[in-house]
């Protein structure tokens, strides 16, 4: 269970990061501060992905 | 960017096109050829036709509403406001490439190239699915993959989508840009090979039980690095007929096409070959070959808008950062990977993505192409990974996409064909033994 909400809450931030860059395209005219949402949109998809690799490892018989 | 308007082809230009665009299936024969041979020899005939049946199902799913979703540069499409902006997200072109003026010129080449390509596409994630992917399951997961996420994005970024469209929408550059598809095939095709390592999990007996992989080599390196050359030649074509099409590079310039796409994969399997060298000893073949497919992947992008130097650059990264992400996505993500799939093209594709951001130069040079590239790069991980993983979730549960361990232990061959691809072989089945 805990390995299904960590799959779902990285492919969410995924999502998120996505959505933060697609509203500073839409919002923001280019400026330093739309590049700065955009990275900051990626930073939030680099944590999503590194939670959801972390949750997709598979589990070992004996205690890491 | 856009593409270019219906009238831009000269005669001479569509018959290279045509020529160009007929080398394409050799990518796919050769991308084959590589996951069959890193797959374990009772899994061969099981690669080899699934990999027939997955050229097969993406054509008729692109035929039947992959085109559609995907269209062209100036056809049919839906699209929205916001921000005081139009945003083109899907195309609207009938189903079954009906009414598209199909003898008129670009749209038949567009629709011939797209058909080889979408196929390509779809066979890179059986890489990594090697060894205990049901066939049934590849069928259904490719008809998801060449009906709808490949021609989301492609249309995005080929179609006159959204993504093409940010240089002339929000100013970032020439907007997003892939002349020959290091994004659209293959960084959409490498993130669904993830996806399905993810949902799959790893082969048995791959991790031991302190999370060590075993070294599962592949049975074939004859294959592997046969399919490398042969992948060249089809992604000469390739780069050349997304060039034309796609980027509306003149036929001139298909010549520093050619010499980029060669450059890259020469820098990038040499820079493999010293990579495994310096960290094993001696150079591994295996490595090397992805290396130098992951050269390719990563040629696509800018083979038309950089000189030849900056190419053999883009190769050298390329050809590092496959056989290291290789190893860590087996070591530190212990994601099987059997192909390398997700390194070469998913982890290629986004370098090549990158580095046209950094390296291309166009005639009229416009600020924002490195802010351009990296929404891209943001769409590809926030929206095709979870879209894809999404999609294939959803067909695991309605039917499991992995074969049963009876399946695993007898190899997909005799399991799922009935027949080995090598009878006279026999099979080693030590690592089945309990530790």
């Amino acid at each position: 269970m805990i390995h299904f909400t960590m799959k779902l809450a990285g492919l969410l931030l995924l999502l998120a990061g996505w959505a933060i860059v697609l509203s500073a395209l839409m919002l923001l005219r280019p400026s330093l501060g739309q590049n700065s949402f955009i990275v900051a949109g990626l930073a939030i998809e680099a944590l999503g992905l590194a939670l959801a690799a972390r949750a997709h490892r598979p589990l070992l018989k004996e205690g890491e | 960017m856009t593409s270019l308007p219906a009238s831009a082809l000269s005669e001479g230009t569509v018959t290279l096109c045509a020529v160009f665009i007929l080398l394409v299936p050799l990518a796919g024969a050769g991308v084959a050829l590589i996951n069959t041979g890193l797959g374990r020899s009772r899994s061969a005939a099981h690669s080899m036709m699934a990999s027939v049946c997955v050229l097969a199902v993406a054509a008729l799913a692109y035929f039947v509403c992959g085109f559609a979703w995907q269209g062209f540069a100036g056809g049919p499409a839906h699209a929205f406001s916001a921000g005081g902006r139009s945003w083109n997200w899907i195309a609207a072109s009938p189903f079954f490439l009906r009414r598209l003026g199909l003898a008129g010129i670009p749209v038949p080449l567009i629709a011939g190239l797209q058909i080889f390509t979408v196929g390509l596409a779809a066979l890179i994630p059986l890489g990594a699915g090697a060894d205990r992917w049901r066939l049934g399951a590849i069928c259904a997961s490719t008809a998801l993959f060449a009906g709808f996420t490949y021609p989301l994005f492609a249309h995005w970024v080929w179609g006159g989508g959204w993504l093409a469209l940010l240089g002339l929408n929000c100013g970032l550059g020439h907007g997003f840009v892939d002349a020959g598809g290091s994004s659209t095939i293959h960084a959409v095709g490498g993130l669904t090979a993830l996806a399905i390592a993810w949902i799959l999990g790893p082969r048995r007996a791959k991790y031991s039980a302190t999370g060590l992989p075993a070294a599962i080599p592949g049975h074939h390196g004859v294959f592997v690095l046969c399919g490398c050359l042969l992948a060249l030649v089809g992604w000469l074509g390739l780069n050349c007929a997304g060039g034309i099409l796609f980027a509306g590079v003149a036929l001139p310039a298909t010549a520093l096409i050619i010499i980029n796409t060669v450059l890259s994969g020469a820098a990038a399997g040499l820079t493999a070959a010293l990579v495994t060298r310096t960290r094993f000893g001696k150079p591994d073949a295996s490595l090397t070959a992805n290396g130098y497919i992951g050269g390719l992947v990563a040629s696509s992008a800018a083979c038309a808008f950089v000189q030849p130097a900056e190419a053999v650059i883009i190769g050298i990264v390329a050809g590092a950062l496959v056989p290291l992400s290789v190893e860590w996505f087996e070591f530190a993500l212990r994601v099987d990977d059997p192909g390398g799939a997700v390194s070469v093209h998913a982890v290629g594709g986004i370098w090549g993505v990158l580095a046209l951001g950094l390296f291309a130069r166009f005639p009229d040079p416009a600020p924002g192409q490195f802010i351009a590239q990296l929404v891209g790069v943001a769409t590809l991980l926030g929206f095709v990974l979870p879209l894809t993983y999404g999609l294939n979730w959803l067909l695991d549960r309605i039917s499991p996409q992995r074969v049963a361990l009876e399946g695993e232990r007898q190899g997909m061959d005799l399991h799922e064909l009935g027949a080995e691809a090598y009878p006279e072989f026999v099979v080693h089945t030590e690592e089945y033994l309990p530790r």
